[in-house]
């Protein structure tokens, strides 16, 4: 705007100024625009919806199309409409505190993914790590081999897992063929399968925020370290570590915020003794068709997610604030 | 009493024969790959002393420091500290300290934090760290910002953090990889003066690595002139320009006319050169080279005076034409074209505000110096 101003200078005054406010007007109006995109996607794509799925979490089943009553009718008037209200209650919200179930189903969620977060961290960091102090010839390279996994369905790529997992599966092949076992272990089915499940799709979400962070780590720290009387493995924790804070907490937010709710994962690889939340919406869902409680269910899933996002956001923040 | 010129300090270890090198580069030859970045290079530097490395860009001269400070092995070669054979012994068992070309300080630690780091590495109790970092504060005169971390601190004052946190060991050798590099013009003139007191007052040894010839004269006792993995010269800052020896340095450091031709006749103590077009030069230091050696006459343009009449007295005067003169203020260098067509440049200080002989573009002039004002090279 004050460019603007500058090179209209030589101009008469009355032209000047009303170039510059309508230079400042465009400007404005792009501004907010730019703004406004991702808030109106939000809106449409994020909020209604929401206050769709928690609307219906305050109705009661019932045998129609959709099943659950009072659906959105406005052929009442205002009255009718008003009556629709006072039917709302929280009664799908008591009766998940009455069944254990779906409090087992969120606790057993939350451990599966904080132990898979970890895991994921331990098998990414050396990953990262690794690309990170590659020659930056090759780095580009490997930075697709993380990436390429994606080019294959997500669904193909854990039933791949089952052929690998089961009990006359690739592994077991394997590991009976040299000898290493003679009973073929049961992995297929079990807590471990979803944990190997978890750690293999989502380790890119891991790696990617981790390497960023260290690949932007001035290697010269390291030797200054060095200098100054560190051994190696203690600069790594003193220098190293610390620095790719920020890329250790965006990696594990983005693992354990979508394997809490996982679904497909539990349900083709953990099979039907193991309980997690996702799945436990699924069965409310489709198999019981009961849209009211499920959706109290996702309701409160999304309220136990918002404390970890809001962390994430504001670990975020905070790594904008160090590279500045 | 006579000297080259200017003496800074009485500190000149080098020229006695009993005394013990400090640090000592035997036949040092560092390869990366196909690439020779040292090549078969030997030098001695003093307890105490500034030693400054010069060179151009990509010489080798930072590999030679990051050999001393053991981040490098050496292919070929050793290098001994105080006597002792450094090879194999890690950067983090070795006597000296190095003050980064970007100064690496650790973005997620406090100034106070950075400065304690080597110290806390040692092992020091706290109550002494704490009175180390203090005094190193107040050294680099930083005392209020010792809470600071490094990204809410100016350029200079991060340099000051760098500096302070390589010294605050109190290592043998202090390295320094272009350290003022960073720093803009006034600043780094300051600080050239403030890194001296500071080698002066910690009598620590300091080797320095820059590319700015101007730096390595201010603050180092002696420079090496690293070109191509090789030491081409190792001279005190006086020496270097009024003796370089070999055309290279000559031309290198400073500014410099050189002459080409051919020793006519030794005299004593002199000799007189056929510089071809009938241009004979008249010098006392001819140094040992015989009647008939191809040789290089180079001369410093403030030794060359320039004057529109033939100075009477003037053993040497050559005439030519006055082809372009720039003004700075405190010195007026002016660009004379020989009547053979070489330029020779001559600069003349500005001692007072009314020029005698003004000389403008395209005059008829006269270059003239003394016999002692150049040296003729062999190399």
């Amino acid at each position: 705007m004050s460019s603007a101003a500058v090179t209209t200078a030589s101009a008469s005054p009355a032209t000047n100024a009303g170039k510059s406010a309508l230079a400042r007007l465009g400007a404005a109006f792009f501004g907010r625009l730019v703004i406004i995109i991702p808030y109106v996607w939000l809106l449409f794509f994020f909020l209604i919806p929401f206050v769709i799925v928690f609307k219906i979490s305050l109705s009661q089943t019932a045998i129609a199309i959709p099943p659950y009553t009072p659906a959105l009718d406005f052929s009442g008037g205002i009255s009718g409409f008003l009556a629709q209200l006072k039917q709302l209650s929280l009664d799908n919200y008591t009766w998940l505190t009455q069944d254990a179930l779906y409090f087992n189903a969120y606790v057993t969620s939350v451990i599966i993914a904080a132990i898979s977060t970890v895991l994921t961290l331990l098998v990414g960091y050396p990953i990262a790590y690794g690309m990170a102090r590659a020659p930056a010839t090759i780095r580009p390279t490997l930075l697709m081999l993380v990436i390429l996994p994606f080019w294959t369905s997500f669904l193909i790529r854990v039933y791949a897992w089952i052929g690998i997992l089961k009990p006359e599966g690739l592994l077991n092949q394997l590991l009976l063929a040299t000898g290493v076992i003679h009973q073929p272990l049961i992995i297929l089915n079990t807590y471990t399968a979803i944990f190997i499940g978890i750690v293999y799709s989502y380790l890119p979400f891991m790696v990617l925020p981790l390497y960023s962070a260290l690949e932007k780590m001035d290697y010269s720290l390291i030797e200054a370290a060095k200098d100054l009387g560190c051994p190696p493995t203690s600069a790594f924790w003193k220098i190293t570590f610390p620095l790719s804070l920020p890329g250790v907490i965006a990696g594990c937010l983005l693992v354990f915020i979508p394997a809490v709710g996982e679904f497909v994962i539990p349900d083709l690889l953990g099979g039907s003794q193991t309980l997690m939340i996702g799945k436990t919406l699924w069965n409310e869902f489709f198999a019981n068709r009961d849209w009211p409680v499920s959706s109290a269910v996702a309701v409160i899933l999304l309220l136990l997610l918002i404390v970890p996002i809001m962390l994430f956001q504001r670990a975020q923040a905070r790594a904008q604030e160090m590279d500045r | 009493m006579k000297s080259l010129g200017s003496i800074r300090r009485d500190f000149a270890p080098w020229n006695d024969p009993n005394a013990k090198p400090y640090i000592q580069f035997d036949n040092v030859t560092k390869k990366f790959g196909d690439f020779t970045a040292v090549n078969n290079l030997s030098l001695t530097i003093f307890e105490r002393e500034f030693f400054a490395l010069l060179g151009a860009s990509g010489c080798g001269k930072s590999t030679l420091l990051r050999m001393l400070a053991g981040f490098e092995e050496p292919t070929a070669g050793r290098i001994l500290l105080d006597g002792q054979d450094m090879r194999g012994i890690p950067p983090y068992r070795r006597p000296v300290n190095m003050m980064f070309q970007s100064y690496a300080l650790f973005p997620h630690m406090t100034v106070e934090n950075n400065i304690a780091f080597g110290l806390k590495q040692d092992g020091m109790p706290k109550p002494e760290i704490a009175s180390r970092v203090a005094e190193m504060l107040k050294l680099v005169k930083l005392e209020q910002f010792a809470k600071r971390k490094p990204h809410q601190l100016s350029g200079g004052q991060r340099q000051r953090v760098a500096l302070a946190r390589s010294v605050a060991k109190r290592p043998k050798v202090l390295l320094l990889d272009e350290p003022l590099g960073a720093l803009d013009k006034k600043l780094r003139e300051e600080t050239q003066f403030e890194l001296m007191d500071l080698q002066q007052n910690l009598g620590l040894t300091f080797v320095v690595v820059t590319h700015d010839q101007e730096e390595a004269m201010t603050m180092a006792d002696r420079i090496a002139i690293i070109d191509k993995g090789e030491v081409m010269q190792v001279a005190t800052p006086a020496e270097v320009y009024e003796a370089p020896g070999s055309r290279f340095v000559a031309g290198f450091v400073g500014n410099v006319n050189m002459f080409e031709g051919k020793i006519a006749r030794g005299e004593a103590g002199g000799a007189s050169i056929d510089a071809g077009n009938g241009i004979t030069i008249r010098t006392d230091n001819a140094g040992t080279a015989g009647a008939g050696t191809a040789v290089t006459f180079a001369i410093r343009p403030e030794k060359i005076k320039v004057s529109s009449k033939k100075p009477a007295e003037a053993v040497n005067a050559i005439e030519g034409e006055v082809y372009d003169i720039a003004y700075l203020g405190d010195m007026t260098v002016y660009h004379v074209r020989l009547d053979d067509g070489q330029v020779v440049r001559a600069s003349t200080m500005n001692a007072a505000r009314i020029t005698e002989d003004p000389l403008s573009w395209n005059d008829r002039a006269w270059v003239s110096f003394r016999p002692d004002a150049g040296v003729v090279l062999t190399r």
